[in-house]
């Protein structure tokens, strides 16, 4: 039993895990200390709920590249509103955030669903769209610090949402989808609601994660989390979600963004520049992929050398 | 007479450019055990999908204990009490086996969550009950062929089912597995469910069944009971002629040997294979599916690269890295899957014949010549008899049988002296298989060694001059025409010999 | 055996060539309206210069997708491209044909390694390429931090700026005009054309029979790397600057100019005059809304909903020819 745990990918990712804190500690002590990994946790906790609705998505053999939109979309029409209204109450604009990016997931979600459109086009598609609303919406200005009341500024920092896909039967369903479709019809799955789910859950995170981010930061942009599509695919990679589909752990999922803010941090800290962080991830993907796959390919080779012959 | 619990009425579905099911009655009734029995492509595989939801029908009615029901998705068909243990593997790889089991109808506890102690408990009841040995935890990608099979009947099980169907479930079955089959079929006829069984093998039908009903080009053709009935009757309605007409085996001479094959293996799907080839000689290769026919072919033809062994083609030893150098040697490979690997359907049947030689047939070996491809196509099209509009002609516009001729021409324009075909007449009508194997008696005439992959021994028996049986992976026999026979094929093939 | 109307891909194709004509028409006549400044010669003439680089990558995306592939790192190519040729002639003083020759050369050798990385080692290309074109980007942020260099020799900017002679025909232009006619014989007249449309339709069938799948992959993402670093030397010379953030968010509307065009996103079809309409209509309605002062992250809400039907209507074309050929067979 023990050994099962040994093997299994979590568990080597929490001891890189621990492996790089103890690293970076040795190299640059401040990074050891209370408020700081209250920083990381505050900075990741956001990425975690949002790479949650990612790690769905790319279950079903899917992608989405529009949530970085749907955030910056989400959390500037709140602060806009709250801009212009600071009466209405803030479990109202909470309500609202969520019911903003329900819609823009839901957008995606129907494009997928109903009308049989690959994932990757639709929200390379409503990437650009959400995006330009932005722009649209707050007709280029930015909100700022001032112009949020100071109940907004203070909402609580959001926790952890972690989605368990163990629980729920949707949630196996779209391990099945994304493992094998014609078995998943086969079996009754009913494939347009199981394609849709993942892209309105993520869109209502977003919603959520557009109001607490604009919160946090005190300031809402054009090019808000501009590197959240990237961040999020990449925790799912390195938390060792497979790109076609079918297999991940939400655990898996949660290492993978802790591991990249702990990297995020530490470069802070060691003083390299931010520009390394586009790269940076860019080759971590990349390397997490090829890994994934080569493992793949030795583990299938095993088996059927295991039918010895 | 026992209640008719499901009964099909002038049942079509039509799909662009088959008729799959064109006019069909069946009825079954509680604790019967029914044979559908059919040659490949005769429609048996769509009328379960009918009868699952997975499809639903284009004309005709479906009756549930005499009232007329529409099942327009598996869910519906699984409420009423049909299961289905379907031809294809239809698991989920990266999950467990009591996630496989589950899947589609997870237990729930009241509030909408997940109840893994009940699922787990019934499928390591399933297990018991059929004494089968797998851990309900194992990840599906990690379990045999077979083990994968009994998974998928475990998962028609758990449903609280009054008809139990089970397509060609021998396929991937030992000897022993198949008696353990057979145990569970007779414990749930015990228990008043009523079993279909489909199959084209006869020897099974007599084994198990207790009614049978034919089908044939999609069409209805007789039925009755199963100890009433002779076996010519059956193989009459089954085939639509008499089993000379079939296989015309003509007898050439055979002239040296133009092919041999020494100490093959790949490392994980086969081991140690040696065999020869002569001018003028079918070769037959028989196995079950697993047994590793296909890969040793795939191997031989440059797909896929061998671990050890050496090919001599004309006595020189040769070296195949890829399907080009196989061609140039003068090697061709007919696969078994013509839609998969065979034609490439969103094309005209010009291009598909050409594309091996296409460069060869181009000016300059770039610029495209549409009228040296025409040539072509009219000499092997016409040659071979395809029925078609136009050589521009989608191919996925024409029927199973006219592809597998498009496939077959395609090949051929590559004049080879060494023709491997897998399963040439799988899932062909009758006519066209006659045709296929009338074409290869003329090609063996035409001082060309064939080798043929077969799953169907009248096949393997009516058209071979030598046959290889193999068995996981290795050479389990070998027999001449004159020595060959059913029953000792089979055997060597389960791995008895 | 009874024919059913003959539907080849020949057939499907010249409908939506049709359709997309008079899309183009549609967006002349809006645009002419909306503003007159839109039918004069000498301004589109000019506006080709803000398209032609994209449009001369849309030539190798063709081939890509209907192969069955994606890349969507091309606009990395051209960040970093661009920095390798700042870094050449910032530091080392390189003239000219050296900076062409360094543009081309790093767009060829990242093209190399996606294509390695994609047939080789057998990662889906969508992942390597999405991971690439923050990889790529992300290396001239590191080299370039946020400055930018602008000291390039007088003789560069004939490229991306220059005209023919005395004529106002711009030089990218010709270039482009040059390449579409080359990369159309190509897809049509050609065996490999051949090969890429078998490829994309089944590629293990195009494997069984003889074709080397792996390798025409290898040289499409070749080609694409090349041909990206050929749009980098345009832009770099015609903005005559580079900073690491340039071509941003090319990748969608190339893909939605190749995908509008006729090619299934799938692979299997497509046809260089789709493609050629397209790249017109597209870059005409980017200069329409230019007239009318559109700003450019708007422009890109119109990019995004043009992908979202770009996909829908060739989709729900094919699926009425499927319908309409089930019912003629149960007649």
């Amino acid at each position: 039993m023990f050994e099962k745990v040994l093997k299994k990918r979590e568990f080597t990712l929490f001891v890189l895990l621990v492996f790089l804190i103890v690293i970076i500690s040795l190299r640059s002590p401040r990074f050891l200390n209370i408020a700081n990994f209250r920083d990381i946790l505050d900075d990741t906790a956001l990425l975690a709920m949002v790479a949650m609705g990612q790690f769905m998505v790319i279950l079903i053999a899917g992608i989405d590249l529009s949530v970085g939109a749907e955030v910056a979309l989400a959390g500037m029409s709140v602060a806009l509103l709250h801009q212009y209204h600071p009466e209405i109450p803030i479990f109202a604009i909470v309500l609202l955030s969520i019911l903003i990016g329900f819609s823009l997931g839901s957008f995606n979600g129907i494009l997928v669903s109903l009308l049989g459109i690959p994932p990757i086009i639709v929200t390379l598609g409503t990437m650009g769209i959400y995006r330009g609303f932005v722009f649209v919406v707050s007709g280029g200005t930015w909100v700022s610090a001032h112009e949020m009341s100071d109940a907004f500024k203070n909402l609580p920092r959001g926790g952890f949402l972690g989605v368990s896909n163990l629980l729920f039967r949707a949630g196996r369903e779209i391990y099945g989808v994304g493992g094998n479709e014609i078995a998943s019809q086969y079996v009754g799955i009913n494939l347009k609601k199981i394609k849709y789910l993942p892209f309105m859950l993520t869109g209502s995170i977003c919603g959520l994660v557009g109001l607490l981010w604009v919160a946090r930061y005190a300031s809402a942009q054009s090019d808000t989390a501009l590197g959240f599509n990237l961040q999020t695919i990449a925790a799912c990679v390195v938390g060792g979600v497979s790109i076609f589909g079918g297999s991940g752990t939400t655990l898996g999922v949660l290492l993978g963004v802790l591991l990249l803010g702990v990297i995020n941090n530490a470069l802070t800290q060691i003083n390299i520049s931010p520009f390394w962080q586009m790269g940076l991830q860019g080759l971590i993907i990349l390397v997490a992929v090829i890994i994934n796959t080569i493992m793949e390919r030795r583990t299938q080779e095993l088996i059927i050398r295991r039918r010895n012959l | 007479m026992e209640q008719c619990l499901v009964e099909v009425r002038g049942i079509k579905k039509y799909f662009p450019g088959i008729k799959a099911l064109d006019g069909v009655d069946f009825k079954i009734r509680a604790g019967e055990v029914h044979a559908l029995i059919g040659e490949n492509g005769a429609g048996k595989s769509t009328l379960v999908k009918l009868l699952t939801g997975v499809y639903q029908p284009t004309d005709g009615k479906i009756l549930l204990r005499g009232k007329e029901v529409g099942f327009a998705s598996p869910h519906t068909s699984q409420r009423a009490g049909i299961a289905a243990i379907h031809q294809e593997v239809t698991v989920f790889p990266e999950l467990t086996v009591i996630e496989n089991v589950f899947m589609g109808h997870h237990i729930k506890k009241p509030m909408g969550l997940i109840d893994w102690g009940q699922m787990r408990e019934k499928t390591g009841a399933l297990l018991e009950k059929l004494e089968v040995d797998i851990d309900p935890d194992a990840r599906v990608k990690n379990l045999s062929v077979a083990e994968r099979h009994l998974v998928e009947i475990i998962k028609a099980l758990s449903f609280d089912v009054d008809v139990v169907i089970m397509d060609e479930p021998t396929s991937a079955l030992s000897l022993e597995e198949v008696k353990d089959l057979y145990q569970i079929i007779r414990q749930l006829k015990k228990e008043g469910k009523a079993v279909i069984f489909i199959s084209h093998k006869l020897d099974e039908v007599y084994e198990i069944a207790d009614y049978f009903t034919v089908l044939r080009d999609g069409k209805y053709i007789g039925e009755g009971l199963v100890k009433e009935a002779g076996v010519d009757k059956i193989v009459a309605m089954m085939v639509g002629r008499s089993l000379s007409q079939i296989f015309p085996k003509v007898d050439v001479e055979q002239g040296p040997t133009i092919f041999r094959v020494k100490n093959l293996s790949k490392t994980g799907l086969f081991k140690d294979i040696t065999f020869e080839l002569h001018e003028g000689e079918i070769l037959g290769f028989f196995g079950l599916v697993g047994s590793g026919r296909s890969e040793v072919m795939q191997v031989i033809f440059g797909i896929d690269q061998l671990s050890e062994g050496e090919i001599f083609i004309n006595g020189e030893k040769v070296l195949i890295r890829n399907p080009t150098e196989a061609l140039d040697k003068g090697l061709s490979y007919i696969p078994e899957d013509r839609q998969q690997q065979g034609a490439i359907l969103k094309m005209n049947i010009r291009e598909n014949v050409t594309l091996p030689i296409v460069n060869e047939l181009s000016h300059a070996r770039k610029f495209l010549n549409k009228k040296g491809e025409l040539k072509v196509t009219q000499e092997y099209g016409s040659r071979l008899d395809i029925k078609a509009s136009s050589w521009e002609q989608l191919v996925e516009t024409l029927s199973g049988g006219n592809q597998q001729k498009v496939v077959l021409a395609k090949w051929l324009a590559t004049k080879p002296k060494i023709l491997i075909l897998d399963e040439p007449t799988k899932g062909i009508d009758v006519p066209t298989k006659a045709a296929v194997h009338k074409f290869m008696g003329e090609l063996a005439k035409q001082r060309l060694g064939m080798i043929m992959i077969s799953s169907e021994l009248p096949e393997i028996l009516g058209m071979s001059d030598n046959i290889v049986v193999m068995h996981e992976g290795c050479i389990a026999a070998r027999f001449t025409r004159e020595e060959a026979s059913a029953e000792k094929i089979i055997k060597a093939a389960t791995g008895h010999i | 055996m009874k024919s059913t109307k003959t539907m080849s891909i020949w057939h499907i194709l010249m409908q939506w060539e049709v359709i997309l004509f008079f899309m183009l028409v549609v967006v002349i006549v809006v645009n002419s309206s909306l503003s007159p400044y839109f039918l004069d010669l000498n301004n589109i003439l000019r506006t080709t210069f803000n398209f032609t680089e994209k449009a001369i990558i849309v030539l190798p995306m063709m081939f890509i997708i209907i192969c069955a592939d994606i890349d969507i790192s091309v606009a990395g190519i051209i960040a970093l491209s661009s920095c390798f040729m700042g870094l050449a002639s910032q530091h080392l003083g390189a003239g000219t044909p050296a900076l062409i020759f360094i543009g081309l050369l790093t767009g060829l050798s990242v093209g190399i390694l996606n294509g390695f990385i994609i047939t080789k080692i057998g990662i889906p290309a969508i992942a390597v390429t999405l991971a690439g074109l923050f990889l790529f980007r992300g290396i001239a942020y590191v080299i370039l931090g946020d400055m930018a260099v602008t000291t390039y020799p007088e003789s560069f900017a004939y490229l991306g700026q220059g005209c023919i002679g005395n004529t106002r025909i711009p030089f990218q232009l010709v270039l482009f005009i040059i390449l579409a006619i080359i990369f159309g014989i190509v897809l049509h007249k050609t065996t490999y054309g051949r090969k890429l449309f078998a490829i994309g339709n089944n590629s293990t069938a195009a494997r069984f029979s003889g074709i080397n799948v792996d390798r025409i992959r290898f040289f499409n993402f070749a080609l694409i790397g090349l041909l990206s670093g050929l749009a980098s030397v345009l832009l770099t010379s015609r903005i005559g600057s580079t900073r690491p953030n340039i071509a941003s968010g090319w990748e969608l509307e190339i893909i939605t100019i190749v995908v509008l065009g006729g090619v299934y996103i799938f692979g299997g079809t497509g046809s260089i005059l789709g493609v050629v309409i397209s790249i017109l209509m597209v870059g005409l309605m980017r200069f329409g809304m230019g007239l009318i002062n559109v700003p450019g992250l708007v422009m890109n809400i119109a990019m995004g909903f043009l992908l979202i039907i770009a996909i829908l209507l060739p989709g729900s074309l094919r699926e009425l020819q499927s319908k309409i050929l089930t019912k003629q067979q149960q007649q």
